[in-house]
């Protein structure tokens, strides 16, 4: 079909759930109630590390108002263990408690105060045992076990790959070589090397996880969960319950923020054991410090080397990564894996080594968050890259450009080419920060780059329903979570269809009746969701123009969509006249199908990436010598999005991971001392506040409509938090030439280094 | 214990136990569940209600300190269909991500307008220190604030 102008698509419209979001009438999952529905609360591990010896819930079980109290012994009616890369979680601790926070015992009451009376009647009988706590700690010769045997794996294919080290607390292992990285960096001119670390952080979504769990009288589940797969917590229960997975259905309401935190069953299981117990629906909801006690981000130690030729060219990277993945491995591999695969970040490298190991400590698991193992290695080699270019006598910008992977370049045998155009973005950022203008003199700059892969085989279905009066339904999974893919989905089926936005609904995920995708996290529901809405949206129109055709007497390709109707050079047919032909009638619809299963291919991680994330980071800094504060001025952030389908969403979503990408870099670590978290709420654990935002941040898009997702779009939003910590520590060193290879970049840490620092002649 | 209040301008009895916290009563038994309850400890603002016109965190206080008084919760904020200024300016200026803080941003807002109608932009994110936004960076946020304060004028 000829291009013509696009009507919605590529705007900043409003988001079609604004207005219920600001009168309060949005619904999340804590703000429903079902008749005769229970409330939960859980009894949580005090040790790090502990032998179960004996749950007693007896009295718990005998108080008026409890339906049910539940220890891990009890579960003798159901598979009590779960997980996405190993089923290593009971549902409750059984025998072993492996960190502090971790279930033990569970009551559904009356109310939650019922509940909560119930939890101190439960007797726990505990044998401490010798926690590590850390990498070193878990990575010791004799060090204690987390795990003692190795458990199942679960439903990832491609993790049936898991390679533990048996009798050490390795869960994984992952490895990726090309070309000779010890001989590159023998014969380099200039080899830099340096270790970094990432703290454990947490995603503090404002809504804490919750689900409200209802079995009905045939046996099958309903679970309203705060969830961002809801496809992926089916499968976990299916499994639990050995039910099959038509009889399980995942309601997804509006989410209180996810950035990773709720990818994969967390509270699900426990929700539907406890109602299955109570023989009523129970509601599950977690408070923030649970929420510390659910899932944080895997912290990491990266040794990376690097060799360059005198001339600035990038010969090899050699780099070992290991990450703090928790006492349950959750997603952990995966993330493991994805994010050492491209540690070698947007550049050319002949020779590379890339080692990695997932470790299990006695904390609070690790998982998925947004930037999903990248940050953590973007950290250390971008980073490295600024010591690089000081030592080369080159310009970091420079530098960088000079060893960009090009537009269309392969980044590994079999995966995707190069997708996008790194120095355009590259050349944007320094722009607008100003790279070639000196700054003051109390301000430094700093500039860092990101390449993440996105999840790949993955697969995302959608159904487009065209109504009798013209009106669209759009089935798809993709769950709206504040970044605001219900409303991309509804532009571009409305674009596709030649309606009015007001005129599409997008229906919230529900594994009974929206159809399957794998997940809403890794970027990709614009690029695979968006497309398969299209492919939907695409196939009703392909049958609007055959009615057309037909009943006008015209060549389908003679006729276009235009205001609702199907138009011929002379005539015009209204949907609801198409359908009516149709249909002898006025009822009947036109469903259209969109699936988008790319499969697998021989890339290295099994599936070649949709899309190449990318973006480029540039940031202006002050520090105040006597306290050691750091302050981020301004921040520029470039994204290469192949399009946006809605800029002001978009816009919207990088400032956000630019503020969020600055609590890692400035505020934000999860502190242990002697086996205990210290700093588990809101009111000890900073995230940025309005006044610790840059007072210029800019957000940029690089389009070319070169991506392989809607009208060339590709995925976005972790790109701009990636670059967010080496640019501002670039820009500190730059400024002081203090170089911080620990994160968060505390007033403490910069001070102590500002005080170390050789004084100035 | 009994308290007389009014709540979005209209006048309520309820009976509440003494410990009762607005945040529940508000929630569970006048079922206005646009007030969310997150951090519990006065931190986030996610909670925030206006009680005669100051904003409160309804997560830590107690119901029968509001007897007597007159409570705003984000359901009484537009005028039947009609939006407030600011829920018409953070629609339009893409201040809201998620929504789980936008109730109590915009009546922390609110607030803050009453008591200073030409805020800076330093006014705003000093006034937005008590409420957490995870999603928007909080550009947005304060933008939607500054033009509903130029709309007012």
């Amino acid at each position: 079909m000829s291009a013509r102008p696009l009507r919605v698509v590529g705007h900043p419209v409003p988001r079609v759930d604004a207005i219920e979001k600001v009168t309060g009438r949005a619904r999340y999952v804590t703000d429903l109630t079902l008749p005769g529905m229970a409330h939960a609360k859980v009894l949580r591990s005090p040790y790090a590390h502990a032998r179960v010896r004996r749950v007693d819930v007896t009295r718990a079980r005998a108080r008026p108002g409890v339906f049910a109290a539940l220890a891990g012994a009890d579960l003798t009616w159901c598979d009590p263990y779960y997980g996405p890369a190993y089923r290593d979680r009971p549902v409750l601790a059984i025998g072993v408690a492996r960190y502090e926070g971790e279930p033990v015992a569970a009551v559904a009451a009356v109310d939650e105060a019922t509940a909560e009376e119930a939890l101190e009647l439960i007797d726990v009988d505990y044998e401490p045992l010798a926690p590590v706590m850390t990498l070193e700690e878990a990575l010791a010769e004799d060090a204690p076990l987390v795990h003692a045997g190795q458990p199942p794996a679960g439903h990832f294919a491609d993790l049936s790959t898991l390679r533990p080290r048996p009798g050490t607390n390795i869960c994984h292992q992952f490895q990726f070589a090309r070309g000779d990285a010890a001989a590159a960096l023998g014969g380099a001119d200039v080899v830099v090397e340096d270790a970094y670390r990432f703290p454990p952080v947490q995603h503090v979504a404002l809504e804490p996880h919750a689900a409200v769990a209802a079995w009905d009288e045939t046996g099958a589940l309903t679970l309203w969960a705060s969830t961002q797969n809801p496809y992926s917590v089916r499968v976990e229960l299916a499994k639990m319950f050995d039910v099959p997975l038509a009889r399980i259905r995942v309601v997804v309401p509006h989410l209180g923020g996810g950035f990773g935190s709720k990818t994969y069953a967390k509270l699900e299981p426990l929700a539907a054991t406890l109602a299955r117990a109570a023989a009523r629906p129970v509601r599950l909801a977690a408070s923030v410090p649970e929420a510390f006690q659910t899932v944080r981000r895997c912290a990491s130690r990266v040794a990376v080397r690097a060799g360059f030729r005198r001339d600035g060219t990038l010969v090899a990277v050699a780099c070992d990564a290991d990450y703090d993945v928790g006492a349950y491995a959750d997603i952990g591999p995966r993330v493991v894996q994805k994010g050492t695969y491209t540690a070698t970040g947007p550049y050319r490298v002949p020779h590379v080594r890339l080692e990695a190991r997932a470790v299990y400590t006695n904390t609070t698991p690790g998982g998925a968050f947004r930037g999903f193992g990248v940050p953590q290695l973007a950290w250390a080699l971008e980073s490295l890259f600024d010591v690089a270019a000081d030592r080369l006598d080159r310009d970091p910008v420079d530098l960088r450009r000079q060893n960009f992977l090009a537009h269309g370049e392969e980044f590994a045998p079999g995966d995707t080419p190069i997708d996008g155009k790194l120095e355009e973005s590259l050349s944007r950022a320094a722009e607008a920060i100003g790279w070639t203008r000196a700054p003051a003199a109390d301000r430094g700059r700093g500039v860092a780059a990101m390449l993440k892969a996105s999840v790949a085989p993955s697969v995302s279905e959608a159904i487009v329903r065209l109504h009798a009066d013209g009106s669209v339904t759009v089935l798809a999974s993709a769950v709206e979570m504040g970044q605001g893919t219900r409303t991309v989905l509804t532009q571009i089926a409305a674009e596709v269809l030649s309606v009015p936005l007001a005129r599409v609904t997008v229906v919230q995920p529900d594994t009974a009746v929206t159809p399957y995708d794998q997940t809403t996290s890794s970027s990709r529901s614009t690029a695979m969701t968006g497309r398969a809405v299209q492919v939907a949206a695409e196939d009703v129109r392909d049958q609007l123009l055959a009615i057309a055709a037909q009943n006008l007497g015209v060549a389908a390709r003679e006729l276009a969509l235009a205001d609702g109707a199907v138009v011929a050079p002379a005539r015009r047919l209204t949907y609801p006249e198409a359908l009516a032909l149709k249909f002898g009638m006025s009822g009947g619809e036109l469903i259209g199908r969109g699936v988008i299963a790319p499969g697998r291919t021989a890339a290295p991680l099994g599936g070649s990436t949709p899309f190449w994330e990318m973006a480029v980071g540039a940031a202006e800094v002050s520090v105040d010598e006597e306290t050691g504060a750091v302050r981020v001025e301004r921040y520029v952030s470039v994204a290469d999005v192949g399009r946006a389908i809605n800029p002001l969403l978009l816009e919207g979503q990088d400032e956000g991971g630019v503020v969020q990408g600055l609590g890692h870099t400035l505020l934000e670590e999860m502190l242990y001392a002697d086996g205990h978290l210290l700093n588990g709420t809101l009111l000890v654990y900073r995230v940025p506040r309005a006044d610790d935002t840059p007072s210029e941040l800019e957000c940029h898009f690089v389009e070319n409509a070169d991506g392989s997702g809607p009208f060339g779009a590709k995925g976005a939003g972790e790109g701009s938090l990636i670059p967010v910590s080496p640019a501002v520590a670039n820009a500190l060193a730059r400024l002081t030439g203090v170089r911080l290879r620990d994160l968060p970049l505390t007033p403490e840490r910069v001070w102590r280094a500002l005080r170390a620092r050789s004084p100035r002649a | 214990m009994t308290i007389r209040l009014v709540v979005n301008g209209r006048p309520r009895d309820l009976e509440v136990a003494p410990h009762a916290l607005l945040l529940d009563v508000l929630r569970d038994t006048l079922d206005l569940k646009g007030a969310k309850r997150s951090c519990d400890t006065q931190v986030c603002g996610a909670c925030t209600v206006l009680v005669d016109g100051l904003a409160v965190s309804a997560c830590t206080y107690l119901a029968v300190e509001a007897d007597g008084r007159s409570v705003l919760t984000v359901e009484g904020l537009a005028d039947g269909e009609s939006l407030h200024p600011l829920q018409r300016a953070f629609v339009e200026a893409g201040a809201v991500q998620c929504g789980f803080c936008t109730s109590g941003m915009l009546l922390t807002a609110k607030a803050m307008l009453a008591e200073n109608r030409t805020p800076t932009r330093d006014d705003v994110l000093h006034y937005l220190r008590g409420s957490l936004c995870r999603c928007t960076g909080y550009r947005k946020i304060v933008d939607a604030v500054l033009a509903a304060a130029e709309t007012a004028r």
